[in-house]
């Protein structure tokens, strides 16, 4: 690491700290604009007023709500995210345990979403206006357009209930059974990688013509380079910035999209605990999860923050 | 003329569009001897670069469609295929362009722009390499060339870009340097330094140079021999000296006349009315006829590029006119 990284690495984490404050305000706002009284749930159809009141008293209910707020800041800072209004049990271990499930289809899709995209996109750039170019240009078109839960419900019908190949719903840890775990992991992948697919071969394709119509292009055929030195050494270099960003937002993306994937493969991750818990009214568990997952997201623009410093020269502060 | 190094004989570019194709430059013909100098100016849109870049095989294959030829030391660079026209790209002709900052890739030091240059031409080492690329830099006139090799583009100025640009282009030494407008974009004091390091290095490497530019001023500095274009022809071509005194062609006088110099102070410059015709309204006949202040019925005929004496001129009016030219101190202040 120069010196110039470690002085960026710094003034990016001096700029995260507001947004996580900003986030931390709106995650705990929310949740106040939502009718119905977590005290009256827990204390079920025929509690009186004062049992109500005591509840209230329990969880701090009562209190103003800007110290409801320190508090909770405080020990979501230490690694507390509250217990569960439910089940009792903490929210961090609640998450903790279904995360995994989340990540391994986020993942399965990411890698995806580049290993297809990148190539496509590639090689529609590099054939500007032939047959091949429109096919992918179409097949982006598509992938953005359609919804992947959608999708995701043909994917299940043809190879899981079809072709048996795969298991239609479910899901296992990757730990104690690999295989299970990759073979459950594999059609919410693909149904999840198709937006992120169509994305960055799009955004790759336009980036790459760019920068071969670029005067720089040009003094590289004027040099006398190789075509596979200048399209896979100059112009990969030159559109791994684009790259990177588009890659950081899918990611984004697709965590938002587990939602509505894992509640059509019943796949016990945090999407599915998010949606129970907000319809069972369970607050805490609401609040944890989105705020673990609003922390991922911030972590992982700040590592595509970084690795574009690194790769581009003209990045500066 | 089986001496000359470049020897350009009826070149024409054509560029489609669709089913349409559109005629840039018309059986342009020219040649260059060994460390020659030569200047081809016009206005813009005269086929200048266009020509330039056939001369380098980099206008776009699908897009364009070249006829005549290009003799290079006897092969016609023309006729080569895509990988043997790479061979002799940067090797043996190379090119600089109006434009450093875009011409220079943003993402990799100028160092490594310049050595990867020589290798893909030469079987080298990475450190012979980069030693031949500090050498470059040092002959181009950039100061503490070790520290520059590690620079990127946009930590250099306009003018150090540019002979950045120039060290790449003569890393290996090449025959020929086809030069495009290469101090359009610089302050006139960055200009002539640049104008200076070039012609000094064809001096010293004995390499011939086509000066592309419409300053008739740094012309008349760099340049042993001129060629004039006009609407994608050549119209008149010959010896520097003596198309500065004596143009033969009403254009080549045009341009010469609207030169502003010093002692003229206040003296309205005299220009060329109009400006230079689109290929969708190309003049028959003469094609400068409309903006020709001696156009007669008889140049209503296409003109063809006839022998003046000491060079060729593209005008049947050359014997009887008498044209002004530009002083040639005026011109090289």
């Amino acid at each position: 690491m120069t010196k110039r990284q470690i002085v960026l690495l710094a003034s990016r984490l001096v700029q995260v700290l507001p947004v996580v404050v900003l986030a931390t305000v709106v995650i705990f706002g929310l949740l106040q604009l939502v009718p119905g009284d977590p005290a009256a749930v827990i204390a079920g159809e025929y509690a009186t007023a004062e049992r109500i009141a005591e509840i209230r008293h329990q969880l701090g209910l009562d209190q103003p709500l800007w110290r409801q707020y320190l508090g909770w800041l405080f020990a979501a800072m230490h690694g507390d995210l509250s217990t569960s209004l439910i089940t009792g049990q903490p929210v961090v271990e609640e998450v903790l345990r279904r995360l995994p499930n989340t990540l391994l289809i986020v993942c399965g899709a990411l890698m995806l979403s580049i290993s297809v995209g990148v190539p496509l996109g590639l090689t529609a750039a590099t054939h500007v206006d032939s047959p091949v170019d429109r096919v992918v240009t179409t097949i982006a078109s598509l992938g953005v357009a359609v919804p992947n839960f959608w999708f995701g419900m043909i994917l299940v019908g043809f190879f899981a209930l079809g072709l048996g190949l795969f298991p239609t719903t479910g899901a296992a840890s990757l730990f104690q059974d690999p295989r299970a775990a990759v073979m459950h992991a594999a059609l919410p992948s693909v149904a999840l990688a198709m937006g992120g697919t169509a994305e960055i071969a799009r955004q790759l394709r336009s980036a790459m013509i760019e920068v071969l119509g670029s005067q720089y292009v040009r003094t590289l055929h004027a040099k006398g380079l190789p075509q596979s030195s200048i399209l896979w050494r100059h112009g990969l270099k030159n559109v791994s910035l684009t790259l990177l960003t588009v890659i950081g937002l899918v990611f984004n993306r697709t965590l938002g999209a587990t939602v509505a994937i894992e509640a059509v493969f019943a796949i016990p991750g945090t999407g599915t605990l998010v949606v129970t818990s907000a319809t069972n009214k369970d607050f805490p568990i609401v609040q944890g999860t989105v705020f673990v997952l609003v922390m991922i997201v911030i972590g992982c623009n700040l590592l595509i923050d970084l690795l574009c410093t690194v790769l581009d020269p003209r990045v500066d502060k | 003329m089986t001496d000359a190094l470049l020897d350009v004989r009826d070149l024409s570019i054509h560029f489609r569009s669709g089913a349409r194709e559109v005629q840039v430059t018309r059986k342009v013909s020219f040649t260059i001897a060994p460390g020659e100098v030569v200047g081809l100016v016009g206005e813009s849109g005269c086929g200048k670069t266009v020509t330039g870049l056939a001369l380098m095989g980099l206008l776009p294959r699908g897009r364009s469609r070249v006829t005549g030829n290009i003799f290079l030391g006897g092969e016609d660079f023309a006729a080569m295929s895509p990988r043997q026209m790479r061979r002799v790209r940067g090797r043996r002709i190379s090119m600089i362009f109006q434009e450093p900052m875009s011409a220079l890739d943003p993402v990799f030091t100028i160092g490594e722009q310049i050595s990867e240059t020589l290798r893909a031409h030469r079987d080298v080492s990475v450190g012979e390499a980069r030693a031949r690329a500090i050498e470059a830099l040092t002959q181009v006139g950039i100061p503490e060339p070790e520290l520059r090799y590690d620079a990127y583009p946009h930590q250099l100025s306009g003018g150090m870009r540019q002979r950045a640009m120039i060290a790449i282009a003569l890393v290996c030494e090449p025959q020929l340097l086809i030069a495009d407008e290469p101090t359009t974009a610089l302050d006139v004091t960055v200009q002539a330094q640049i104008v200076e390091v070039l012609g000094g290095l064809c001096a010293r490497l004995g390499m011939a140079m086509l000066f592309i530019t419409h300053d008739l001023g740094l012309v008349a500095e760099t340049c042993s021999r001129l060629v004039t274009m006009y609407a994608g022809e050549v119209v008149e071509e010959g010896h520097i000296d003596d198309v500065l005194v004596r143009p033969r062609h009403p254009y080549s006088s045009g341009l010469l006349r609207s030169l502003p110099a010093l002692a003229q102070r206040k003296a309205t410059l005299p220009a060329i009315p109009g400006r230079v015709p689109t290929v969708a309204e190309m003049p028959a006949g003469c094609r400068f006829r409309p903006r020709c202040a001696h156009a007669r019925s008889v140049c209503e005929d296409p003109q063809s590029l006839v022998d003046s004496g000491n060079g060729h001129v593209r005008c049947c009016r050359q014997e009887e006119l008498v044209l002004p030219g530009a002083l040639r101190g005026e011109v090289a202040a």
